[in-house]
């Protein structure tokens, strides 16, 4: 072949010496980025998380386009939107169940962290940007499920936003200010919905910084040690199609359930119009809240409740040192091992409790599991990591099964 | 082992609950087979025009359809000069002609349907205090959808003894509602409409075809879902076995 360049490939060089996006985006994600070779299908959700955040952005902006937020249209535009404009009923349904999913899929990239210790030395920086784009997160679809205005829209974002006035000294004025009145009225689904389609933006800033602080140590693995460089391969091609196979998999689940059973995350009281003057029997948080939900239910003084359900998710800052053992893949660790099922099993459990109305074993249930989770991250985490003898790990990751120990 | 003995009883804990809390007894609701269940579903056109005139000549009498416009109609088999025929006999208060008048005019296709009440507190006061709930969503704000709609047509029966001194003046005694007091009388009576199809109107089956329409009412866009949802699938599933023939080929080359 002749080694003269198109004048395809003398446009491109021209470019790529003025704006290098393209090996840009091939170091970030494509050939030039190495990555170990034993990585599992757990490792597959960052990935998936991303085409999710994806997802949600195109059909929010094309919702956003019909939608009214108006205290006395927005219920009736979202119905518009499922009945008159054309394929809008699926984009609400990938968005509705969207916001499910990408929790789905955070979770388990939350709990493979957990189990393989990515959040230790030297990614904790990596590990605090996951856990502010979890809490953007939540502000969003929190925000963003108030926006139909129904019932439990409505009386959801009541719940929510009063626990602010636990605050000591200034929180009515909190509340006031998030209500941007003396209470859940037009002017908060006004704000809701500004903020509702900002925060998205942000949190795609935040996913910038957490794949850059990525690149830095590079990813982790299941066996847990530095991988060398005989033990990489570039992520392209060899992570882009796993993580193709990963999106085909992924869609699979996501599509059954947004064209066979669109509405089984949500509650059924959503499709009956905000009504202030009427409380629901049972106000319930949607089911990726519900943990968090039944910390704040399981102390009867507000502010204790408020402080241990805000503790909860912020405690994650910490991990990296409450977790004084230097092993990070819990293959290694016979105790910890235990200890991760059994905080995964707590926060089934927790996930429960919040759904149950807070009385008898769910409210029995809900202060064992919190006193559980923060005994797991407080006490646990920290002993372990002193009495727990790890199981000799390999030199390599191409020679796990040689280090066996002596007879 | 503490650990362990944790780990067990959160275990048996997590089987044990649920049962208890259903056994606590909740409605059970008799599940009817719908034409729209099930991964190819599709609406039986005549049962919603059956559903729609039990509809029309009873429920509208005191709720609302606020989100079904005339011209939607056409989508459960009634020609457009069909539904014009249906509109015009609705009359609807417009406003307001070149002197600022309301006037009235009959109601066209694009018209939505008339609610009987002008307001709530009308609607309030003509049904002693309780206010008649619009359908148009009914069957998706109701755990069971429309089986819930089915059975509570027909869940009317004599309150047992010792709900009787419970009742409340003009309270009705059903199975499936909440709390077992509903404001609603029976309005369902065999041969209470004759259909136009012939089928003969027996309360089951009126209630049944209603709650059917009533269910297209409120997701209007099942069949297409559905329809959609086959395509899409398929189309998935072959994406996804070659992304996996493709990573596996790829693949092939590293040890691991």
């Amino acid at each position: 072949m002749s080694t003269e360049k198109g004048w395809g490939m003398r446009a491109f060089d021209w470019f790529e010496e003025r704006l290098p996006i393209v090996s840009f985006i091939d170091n970030s994600v494509g050939s030039k980025y190495p990555a170990p070779k034993n990585l599992n299908y757990f490792w597959n959700f960052g990935a998936l998380a991303g085409l999710v955040l994806v997802i949600m952005i195109v059909t929010g902006i094309l919702l956003a386009m019909s939608y009214t937020p108006h205290v006395d249209h927005a219920f009736q535009s979202v119905e518009r939107i499922m009945r008159d404009v054309n394929s809008g009923w699926l984009l609400r349904y990938m968005h509705a169940n969207g916001a499910s999913f990408f929790f789905i899929v955070v979770y388990i990239h939350i709990f493979r962290g957990l189990y393989y210790g990515s959040y230790k030395s030297p990614r904790e920086v990596l590990w605090w940007l996951g856990i502010i784009i979890m809490l953007l997160m939540m502000a969003t679809a929190f925000m963003g499920y108030v926006l139909p205005w129904g019932q439990m829209s409505f009386w959801g974002a009541t719940v929510i936003t009063n626990l602010f006035s636990a605050v000591p000294l200034i929180g009515d004025k909190i509340v006031t200010l998030l209500w941007g009145g003396f209470s859940v009225d037009n002017a908060t689904l006004n704000r809701f919905f500004a903020l509702h389609y900002l925060l998205p933006f942000v949190l795609v800033g935040v996913v910038v910084l957490h794949i850059w602080a990525l690149h830095i140590p590079g990813s982790n693995n299941p066996v847990g040690i530095d991988a060398a460089p005989q033990d990489k391969i570039p992520f392209h091609p060899y992570y882009t199609v796993k993580d193709m196979f990963g999106v085909g998999v992924f869609l699979l689940a996501y599509f059954t359930v947004v064209f066979w059973f669109p509405n089984i995350m949500g509650h059924t009281d959503n499709y009956i119009p905000a009504n202030p003057l009427s409380t629901p029997a049972h106000i319930v948080p949607e089911w990726y809240f519900l943990p968090f939900y039944a910390i704040l239910r399981s102390i009867d003084d507000k502010l204790t409740g408020v402080i241990l359900m805000f503790g909860s998710i912020l405690i994650l800052f910490v991990l990296p040192w409450l977790d004084t053992s230097r092993v990070r893949s819990a293959s290694f660790r016979p105790i910890y091992k235990v200890l991760f099922w059994v905080f995964l099993i707590d926060c089934v459990v927790l996930t429960w409790c919040g759904a149950q109305v807070a009385e008898g074993l769910p409210l029995i249930l809900s202060r064992v599991g919190t006193f559980w989770y923060f005994f797991h991250f407080l006490v646990l985490l920290p002993v372990i990591g002193w009495i727990e003898t790890p199981k000799p790990l390999p030199i390599s990751i191409s020679t796990p099964v040689v280090a066996k120990p002596a007879e | 082992m503490r650990i362990v003995l944790f780990a067990a009883v959160a275990i048996s804990l997590l089987g044990f609950v649920p049962a208890k809390t259903q056994a606590a007894g909740e409605v059970v609701l008799e599940e009817q087979e719908w034409s729209f269940d099930g991964p190819f579903g599709r609406f039986d056109r005549q049962q919603l025009q059956r559903g729609f005139q039990v509809y029309r000549e009873v429920c509208s009498s005191c709720h609302g359809l606020d989100y079904i416009a005339f011209r939607n109609l056409q989508e459960i088999g009634y020609s457009e000069d069909q539904t014009k025929v249906l509109a015009s006999e609705y009359t609807i208060e417009e406003c307001c002609d070149d002197q600022g008048d309301i006037f009235d005019r009959p109601a066209i296709p694009a018209d939505y349907y008339p609610n009987p009440y002008p307001n709530a507190q009308f609607a309030r006061a003509s049904n002693n205090g309780a206010l008649p709930p619009d359908l148009s969503l009914m069957t998706k704000a109701r755990p069971g959808g429309p089986d819930y709609m089915y059975n509570l047509i027909i869940g009317y029966e004599e309150p047992p003894t010792e709900m009787a001194e419970e009742m409340m003046v003009g309270m009705y005694y059903n199975t499936v509602f909440e709390g077992n007091q509903i404001a609603m009388a029976q309005q369902l009576f065999d041969d209470l409409i004759e259909y136009s199809d012939g089928t003969p109107a027996t309360s089951d089956q009126m209630a049944r075809d209603v709650s059917a329409f009533l269910h297209w009412a409120a997701e209007p866009k099942l069949e297409v879902r559905k329809q959609t949802g086959v395509r899409v699938l398929l189309f998935t599933f072959i994406f996804t076995v070659l992304a996996y023939l493709l990573k596996r080929r790829i693949w092939a080359d590293v040890e691991h």
